[in-house]
């Protein structure tokens, strides 16, 4: 998209310079100046809290408006992967009540630690379905629909999988934030989730069960986790 | 799987041919107004799942840091935004840039787009919303704009 919003911001008189992260798209659509990095997608600088890195990147896309005719691609020099072979290493809360299914005890033995990311960053993406009161609820009606049950009767949250399912990954990534003192690589909070987590496990079973039923359109278990993490293969 | 087969099955989506590459010459960067726009979806209002097939835009005042991202794209990584905003939208690097005086000076307001959007066109957006996101740059008197994905 960045291709085209440059084309169209440029022919209203605004000089564009366009980041892309994949070299097809920007190919396709060849807009005046862009700079190809190859760096994880969700990252078009590069490196979080690195702001040395990230001046380098601007400059090298900066550059190019000196360019005095165009289409320009330019790659930056640079290549960054990402780590979504290599879950996160942090410590979890121990289990705290054997009453409750294992990945709403999980769920609420975090919630200390996306308190604290709230506290840091003052907006949370959870709350697509809901509070984020509701993320157990939102894991029981999966628990549900991994057991069985159709996903029209399993109560999930505003009836909205794909929304409920993101609010309950976003809330595992905004917690993972205060559980670890370092950057995390590029996916690798993902691979915590769908690899090591209760949560996780709850999703494939979730999307095992809506895979299996006849009638399920696609979208509603395709998209319900990252296509990387997915242990269904299209 | 990884990024990188990401990468490939996104390469062959369909994309609007611009017949004439239009061109816009900007001032020297030192004496440039820079604003960013971004595809990420990012929202200052609290709504946390961008409409589908919305291809309107959000306004973010320059150093609101109170952000939620909104993208309903899940085959992105969303942990280098949530440690630092300045990987998709980079108002910090932007102030220290106008403050060592390499460009002139930074936009009172950025925008963000939802990419990913299920008309490969952007038929809407190259038509009424992309044209009216022109407007509230130029209102702003910006020069140059950087384009960030996810």
């Amino acid at each position: 998209m960045v291709g085209t919003l440059a084309h169209v911001l440029e022919a209203h008189g605004l000089a564009t310079v366009a980041i892309a992260l994949i070299r097809g798209q920007i190919e396709k659509t060849a807009p005046p100046r862009a700079l190809y990095t190859q760096f994880p997608l969700g990252r078009p600088l590069g490196r979080p809290d690195d702001p040395e890195y990230q001046h380098e990147v601007l400059a090298a896309a900066f550059a190019l408006l000196e360019r005095p005719a165009g289409p320009v691609l330019e790659d930056f020099p640079e290549v960054l992967g990402d780590d979504g072979d290599t879950p996160l290493s942090c410590q979890m809360p121990l289990r705290h009540d054997a009453s409750l299914h294992p990945a709403v005890d999980e769920a609420l033995g975090i919630r200390p630690a996306y308190n604290r990311t709230l506290q840091r960053t003052g907006a949370s993406s959870v709350g697509r379905v809901g509070s984020v009161d509701g993320i157990p609820s939102i894991l029981e009606a999966f628990v549900r629909i991994g057991d069985g049950v159709p996903h029209e009767e399993a109560a999930v949250p505003g009836g909205d999988l794909l929304a409920a399912a993101m609010d309950v990954r976003s809330y595992y990534e905004e917690a993972a934030q205060a559980l670890v003192d370092h950057v995390p690589g590029a996916r690798q909070v993902d691979a915590w989730i769908y690899g090591d987590t209760e949560a996780g496990k709850v999703m494939h079973a979730a999307q095992r069960a809506l895979h299996a039923t006849e009638g399920v359109p696609r979208p509603l278990w395709y998209f319900l986790m990252p296509m990387m993490h997915s242990r269904i293969k299209p | 799987m990884s990024d990188a087969i990401i990468r490939q099955t996104h390469a062959d989506i369909d994309a609007h041919q611009f017949d004439t590459l239009a061109w816009t010459t900007p001032p020297p960067l030192a004496e440039a107004r820079v604003a960013v726009v971004t595809t990420a979806g990012l929202r200052t209002d609290g709504v946390t799942m961008w409409s589908n097939s919305d291809e309107g835009f959000t306004i973010i005042p320059h150093g609101e840091k109170r952000l939620t991202l909104s993208h309903r794209s899940q085959n992105f990584d969303r942990s280098g935004f949530n440690r630092d905003i300045n990987v998709i939208l980079p108002m910090d690097r932007l102030d220290e840039l106008a403050r060592d005086g390499m460009i002139g000076s930074v936009a009172p307001r950025h925008l963000s787009f939802m990419g990913a959007q299920r008309d490969h066109t952007l038929a809407t957006m190259r038509l009424d919303t992309g044209p009216a996101a022109a407007k509230v740059l130029t209102d702003d008197d910006v020069d140059v704009v950087l384009l960030t994905p996810v």
